[in-house]
C-alpha cells in the first residue's frame, strides 16, 4: 500500500505496477515471515501442520483476534486508537452467555446481531466523544476502556458463563469446519476482505486515509472528518462485538476478565502488519497478517522449545522491529523522493 | 444469581463438616461481647474480604461464605479487591482498610512478599490479618487458613490423574500464574509423590495459564501440539481444568487425554457429563471463607493471639486449633465425579 502511494505516478503498465506493489509491500513480507513460522515449527513438529487439529488449531486461533485487528486497522488509520475494544469484547461475550441463559430458546443469529450492535453504540460512544468533544482518542478510549470494564464487573459479577449454560449448537460454531475450514476464520476473512474493499476502493475508504494523513487538510477541502471518524469508531466497536460474540463460542467459558489485554494486541497486530500509528497508511490485510504473524509465533515458542516466559517479550521486539524497520523505510524513501527532486 | 442458589446446597456440602451441624447457630450469640475489645470504637466488628480478584467465581463464592459468618455473628461485611490479581493492586485496598480503622482484613495473597510491607503497617494500627486459600509470609499475617493441607491436595491430584492413566504415561501441568504460591508448592509435592510412588508416570512440561480463560486455552493446545504422547493434563487450578476440558472435549484429543486437577462443579458440569473429565477435586471454598471470617473475629476480638494450640469457635463448623507458624487448616479436599457432580452448585 505505501509503496503505491507514494511512487510518483510514472507512467508503467498497471499489472507491472501491481507486481511491483505486491513484492514490495509490508503484506508480503508478513505473508514470508508467517510461512516460515509455519515451516519452522512443522520442521519441530509435523502435527502442527499435517494433522486435523494441528490445521484447525492453525486457523482457528488468530480468526478472533483478526477481526478485532481489522478494526483497530481502521480506526487507527483515522490517525485515532481504540484502546476499549477489549472491554467492548467482554461485554458482548458476557451478553451473549447471558442471552441464552435468560432467554432460553434465543435464536443464534439474533444473539451474532445484538453482540455486534451493541458493540456498534459502545463504538459510536467513543466516536462522538472523540469527535465533537474533540478529546483525543487515546484518553477517551482509555477512559471508556475502564467504564466499559467496570460495567462488565458490575454486570457479571460472581457470576460466570460455562459451557453448559449456552446451546450445543452455538459452541458447535466455535470449532465447526466447512470444508476442513473452521467457520470463525471463514467470518474473519470474510470481514477481512469486505473491509479491505471498503478502504482501498470505495470513496468513503479513501477519505479515511486523507483524514489520518493530514486532518486540517481534509477537513479543509471538505471531507466530512466528524462522520467518517465517527464511522471508524462504530467499525471498530462493532467488530469488537462479533469477536466477543466469537470468543463465547469459542471459548465456551466467559467471565469479567474476557479479552483482558486484547486491545493491545489488536492494535499490536495493526502495527507489526503495517499500519502506521499515526494514521494515513497501512491496510486492514496488514493488521490481519500481523494478527495471524502474533498468534502463530505464541503458538510455535513453546514447540521450539522457548519458554513461556519469553512470549510476550518477542511480540514486543516484533512491535518495536516493525515501527523501526517503517522509520528506515520512510527516511530512506524520503532521502530518494529528495535526490529525485534535486536531479530535476 | 448463582451466589444465591448455593444456600440450598449448604445439606450437601456438609460432607465437609461431618457432625458440626449441631453448633450452626451458636456464634451469633457471643457477638455483643466484642465490643470492649475493639480499640476502634464500633460496637459491630468490621470485617473486609480482599480476593486476589474481583469476578473470579471461587473467591465469590469463599466471599460469599464469608459474609454468612460475618452476618452470623453481627459483623459489618465488605469486599473489596483488584480487577487483575497482581500483588500491586492489593496493596492500595490494604492502605484503605487500613486508613479506615477496620477491625480485620481477610485476604487471599497474589504474592508471598510484595504485600508484606503493607499488611504490617495495617497491623500495626490493630487491623487483624487473616490470610486464606494463598498464604503470605508467616511473619506477615495473624492467621493463615489453610484449605487443606499442602500435601493433602498433591497426593489427592496425584492419585486421580495416576488411577485415570491407570499408573503408567506422561502428563503435565496446566498452572495459573508463575509466581502462583500454592500452585508451585502443589506442584513441588506432587513431583516429589510422582518420583516416589509412581516411577512410570513422567511430568513432561509445566505451562502457565495465568488464571486467564483463553491463555489457559492455547496453552493446553499449545501442550498437546508439543507433547504428542500426552496422557493426562493437570490443572491445579479451576481455569486452567476448564479451560483444558474446554479445549479437549471437542478436538481429536477426546477420550485419549485425561484432564484432573482443581475445578468447581459449576465450571466442570459440562466436561463431566460429556465424559471429558472423570473426576477432579476441590475443598469447599463457602465454608473455608466462612471459617476465615470466624477466624479474624477470633483474632480481632482478642479472644486469641494466633499462637500454637490456641482454639476457636467457628460457627456450624465447630471448633478449630490453630496449628505451627498460625496455621488453621480447613479438611481433605473432597473428590467430584458423575456421580455426585448434581449435588453441587457452586
Amino acid at each position: 500500500m505505501s509503496a503505491e502511494t507514494l511512487t510518483p505516478a510514472k507512467r508503467q503498465s498497471a499489472s507491472m505496477r501491481t507486481v511491483r506493489a505486491l513484492l514490495a509491500s509490508r503484506e508480503t513480507a508478513i505473508v514470508v515471515v508467517i510461512l516460515l513460522i509455519i515451516a519452522v515449527a512443522t520442521s519441530f513438529n509435523q502435527s502442527f501442520l499435517f494433522t486435523g487439529q494441528g490445521w484447525r488449531d492453525l486457523l482457528l486461533t488468530p480468526s478472533i483476534l483478526m477481526v478485532m485487528a481489522v478494526g483497530s486497522a481502521v480506526v487507527i488509520i483515522t490517525r485515532n486508537v481504540d484502546l476499549s475494544v477489549g472491554s467492548t469484547l467482554a461485554i458482548t461475550a458476557y451478553m451473549t452467555g447471558r442471552l441464552f441463559v435468560d432467554v432460553p430458546g434465543m435464536p443464534i443469529f439474533i444473539v451474532v446481531l445484538l453482540g455486534i450492535l451493541v458493540g456498534a453504540g459502545l463504538g459510536l460512544i467513543n466516536g462522538a466523544l472523540v469527535a465533537f468533544g474533540k478529546v483525543p482518542a487515546l484518553v477517551v478510549t482509555l477512559g471508556t476502556m475502564y467504564i466499559y470494564r467496570g460495567v462488565v464487573l458490575t454486570w457479571a459479577g460472581s457470576d460466570r458463563i460455562n459451557a453448559s449454560d449456552m446451546p450445543g449448537n452455538f459452541l458447535n460454531l466455535g470449532t465447526m469446519q466447512i470444508l476442513s475450514i473452521p467457520l470463525l476464520t471463514i467470518v474473519a476473512v470474510l470481514v477481512l476482505i469486505v473491509a479491505g474493499y471498503w478502504l482501498s476502493s470505495t470513496r468513503s475508504g479513501r477519505e479515511m486515509y486523507a483524514i489520518g494523513s493530514d486532518p486540517e487538510a481534509a477537513k479543509l477541502y471538505g471531507l466530512p472528518t466528524t462522520k467518517r471518524v465517527i464511522t471508524a469508531f462504530i467499525l471498530g466497536g462493532a467488530l469488537a462485538g462479533l469477536a466477543g460474540v466469537m470468543y463465547a463460542a469459542r471459548y465456551g467459558t466467559v467471565s469479567s476478565g474476557a479479552g483482558m489485554g486484547w486491545e493491545f494486541d489488536a492494535i499490536g497486530a495493526a502495527v507489526i502488519g503495517g499500519v502506521a500509528i499515526f494514521g494515513g497508511s497501512g491496510s486492514v490485510w496488514g493488521a490481519a497478517f500481523g494478527a495471524i504473524l502474533l498468534m502463530t509465533i505464541n503458538r510455535t515458542l513453546p514447540i521450539v522449545g522457548i519458554p513461556d516466559f519469553w512470549q510476550r517479550a518477542v511480540v514486543g521486539a516484533l512491535i518495536i522491529g516493525a515501527i523501526v524497520l517503517d522509520r528506515y523505510l520512510s527516511v530512506r524513501r524520503h532521502r530518494k523522493l529528495q535526490e529525485a527532486r534535486d536531479k530535476a | 444469581m448463582r451466589t444465591t442458589t448455593h444456600k440450598r446446597s449448604i445439606p450437601a456440602l456438609a460432607v465437609f463438616a461431618v457432625g458440626a451441624l449441631a453448633l450452626t447457630s451458636c456464634g451469633g450469640d457471643s457477638a455483643e461481647g466484642d465490643s470492649g475489645e475493639s480499640d476502634s470504637g464500633g460496637e459491630a466488628l468490621s470485617v473486609t474480604f480482599l480476593p486476589k480478584n474481583l469476578g473470579n467465581p471461587y473467591f465469590e463464592t469463599s466471599n460469599a461464605g464469608g459474609e454468612e459468618a460475618v452476618e452470623e455473628f453481627g459483623g459489618t461485611y465488605s469486599e473489596v479487591g483488584p480487577q487483575e490479581a497482581t500483588p500491586d493492586g492489593q496493596v492500595e485496598y490494604i492502605n484503605t482498610a487500613a486508613q479506615q480503622g477496620e477491625d480485620a482484613l481477610v485476604l487471599s495473597a497474589n504474592d508471598p512478599s510484595a504485600i508484606c510491607g503493607a499488611l504490617n503497617e495495617a497491623r500495626d494500627v490493630d487491623v487483624a490479618v487473616v490470610t486464606f486459600d494463598s498464604d503470605t509470609d508467616a511473619e506477615c499475617r495473624d492467621l493463615f487458613v489453610n484449605q487443606a493441607t499442602a500435601e493433602g491436595i498433591a497426593s489427592a491430584q496425584v492419585e486421580l490423574v495416576a488411577e485415570q492413566i491407570d499408573g503408567e504415561g506422561e502428563i503435565a501441568i496446566l498452572s495459573a500464574s508463575a509466581n502462583a504460591t500454592n500452585q508451585n508448592l502443589w506442584i513441588e509435592l506432587m513431583e516429589e509423590e510422582l518420583a516416589a510412588d509412581y516411577p512410570d508416570i513422567e511430568i513432561v512440561d509445566t505451562v502457565y495459564g495465568d488464571d486467564d480463560d483463553q491463555r489457559s486455552f492455547d496453552q493446553t493446545a499449545a501442550l498437546l501440539q508439543t507433547h504428542p504422547d500426552l496422557d493426562a493434563i493437570v490443572s491445579p487450578t479451576t481455569v486452567g481444568i476448564a479451560a483444558a476440558a474446554r479445549y479437549i472435549s471437542d478436538s481429536d484429543y477426546a477420550g485419549e487425554v485425561a484432564v484432573t486437577g482443581l475445578g468447581t462443579p459449576n465450571q466442570m458440569r459440562e466436561y463431566v457429563e460429556d465424559g471429558t473429565v472423570e473426576a477432579f477435586a476441590l475443598w469447599n471454598p463457602e465454608d473455608l471463607g466462612y471459617l476465615a471470617a470466624f477466624a479474624a473475629r477470633a483474632v480481632a476480638s482478642g479472644d486469641i493471639a494466633g499462637e500454637e494450640g490456641d482454639t476457636f469457635e467457628a460457627g456450624r463448623l465447630g471448633e478449630y486449633t490453630v496449628g505451627a507458624d498460625g496455621e488453621v487448616v480447613l479438611g481433605e479436599p473432597f473428590v467430584f465425579d458423575s456421580e455426585n457432580i448434581g449435588d453441587f452448585d457452586f
